[in-house]
């Protein structure tokens, strides 16, 4: 977890940004972390109830097919698989920086955006029984991201969930750059690895929109300003 | 008389029974060339920067340098540490792809430890190993499996317990040939 004393230089300095100013916050975190730890990798442990819920949903079946689109790691490939399941491991953002140059606006190109969901999410309908996306949203450009939430509705079997993660704080203008590691059932390792800039955050009325289509959307409010949401197809 | 005895001391040693991967030693059923890019460097002797082929027991190597498009079967630990295109298969041994390796091929092994880059799918019958810096785009069938932070992996991971998804010996391949056939070539694993 992190020191109380970080905590409370986060909260302050991120809750009274000034929306004309939200580069200061990112900065100051930069420098905190890197400042505090050579690597720039901060490790905190938390309990998810989004992640609860998530497994709530399969528990007591095997053999389901879940996307997981951050980095693989062993501890997530092993938690999936022990559970009986088959892992499909996607690095998202890895394949989002090498597909798309660092201008946003070529995340608006059509034809980009095809050869991406080529490469990224060319599977069968109905392919996933559960996705678990992690933060990886906020990085996506509206276009790219219409079209990402449209194509992880056709892949992924109706009735299944997704669990998303986004930042809660929609003036930030960084936001803590994360690996998540499953430890248990509502258990998550994450790694923050400094800041990273988000291309758009959401509330939930945004959210509410954007998966519009889907069953149903359901928030988990954290306190590190995180928002954990269900999907359900 | 003492230059030819340190030559004699210098040639790689073989075990009975195993040979390294030659060219001259093509499958029976299918005695085509094989594409090989030879430089100065011996294949045997190339250098290898991270994990050295474990020599106890037999092990062949393909080097840096080389490239070899065809299927390949192995009875003793293989090291690749060049390119490889088509299939390969050491159904009861070790394979390392090692830092430099390129294995476009779909691959059969007993365990498997990549370093470098395999664009395929992997089955290995008792374990897999993925390494810092190693990237592997294909699906993996096994029963035990080891990421390392760093490694880049996209596909699917099936785990198969009770020996299940272990690939079975075929009969009496050679010890390491290579059988290059056009079709071979062209269809590497197709990761998906």
């Amino acid at each position: 977890m992190l020191p109380d004393r970080l905590k409370g230089l986060l909260r302050g300095v991120l809750g009274s940004a000034p929306s004309g100013t939200p580069s200061k916050p990112a900065e100051s975190l930069r420098s905190l972390f890197s400042s505090r730890h050579g690597s720039g990798v901060e490790t905190l442990t938390r309990s998810s109830r989004g992640l609860q819920e998530f497994f709530n949903y399969i528990r007591g079946q095997s053999g389901l097919t879940i996307l997981d689109f951050g980095a693989a790691t062993q501890q997530n490939v092993s938690f999936i698989t022990n559970l009986g399941h088959r892992l499909y491991s996607e690095n998202f953002l890895q394949l989002l920086k090498e597909s798309f140059s660092a201008d946003a606006g070529d995340q608006s190109n059509p034809g980009r955006i095809e050869g991406f969901l080529k490469q990224a999410l060319d599977y069968p309908e109905g392919r996933f029984d559960g996705v678990l996306i992690w933060d990886v949203l906020e990085y996506l450009s509206p276009p790219l991201l219409a079209a990402v939430v449209e194509r992880l509705h056709k892949i992924v079997r109706p009735q299944s969930y997704m669990l998303a993660f986004f930042h809660s704080d929609d003036k930030q203008e960084a936001v803590p750059y994360y690996t998540f590691r499953i430890q248990d059932l509502n258990t998550l390792q994450v790694d923050q690895h400094g800041s990273r800039q988000p291309v758009q955050l959401f509330n939930n009325r945004s959210l509410e929109k954007l998966f519009s289509r889907f069953g149903s959307v359901k928030f988990f409010l954290t306190r590190e300003r995180l928002r954990e949401v269900i999907i359900k197809i | 008389m003492w230059n030819k005895r340190r030559e004699e001391e210098s040639k790689p040693s073989t075990p009975p029974g195993a040979s390294a991967v030659v060219p001259s030693a093509p499958a029976p059923t299918a005695p085509k060339p094989i594409e090989v890019k030879k430089e100065s460097t011996p294949v045997s002797s190339t250098p290898v920067a991270r994990v050295e082929p474990d020599s106890r027991g037999g092990s062949a190597t393909i080097g840096k340098a080389v490239k070899i498009v065809g299927q390949i079967y192995s009875k003793e630990e293989l090291f690749v540490d060049g390119d490889l295109e088509g299939t390969l298969e050491a159904l009861e041994h070790k394979l390392t792809v090692g830092p430099n390796g390129t294995v476009h091929a779909s691959v059969k092994a007993r365990e498997v430890v990549v370093l470098g880059t395999i664009q395929g799918n992997v089955e290995a019958a008792d374990k897999i190993e993925i390494r810092k810096d190693a990237k592997l785009v294909g699906d993996i069938r096994t029963a035990r499996i080891i990421i390392e932070d760093g490694a880049y992996f996209k596909g699917s991971i099936d785990i198969v317990k009770d020996g299940k998804g272990a690939p079975k010996p075929q009969a009496a391949p050679p010890a390491v040939t290579s059988a290059p056939t056009p079709a071979a070539a062209g269809a590497p694993g197709s990761p998906r």
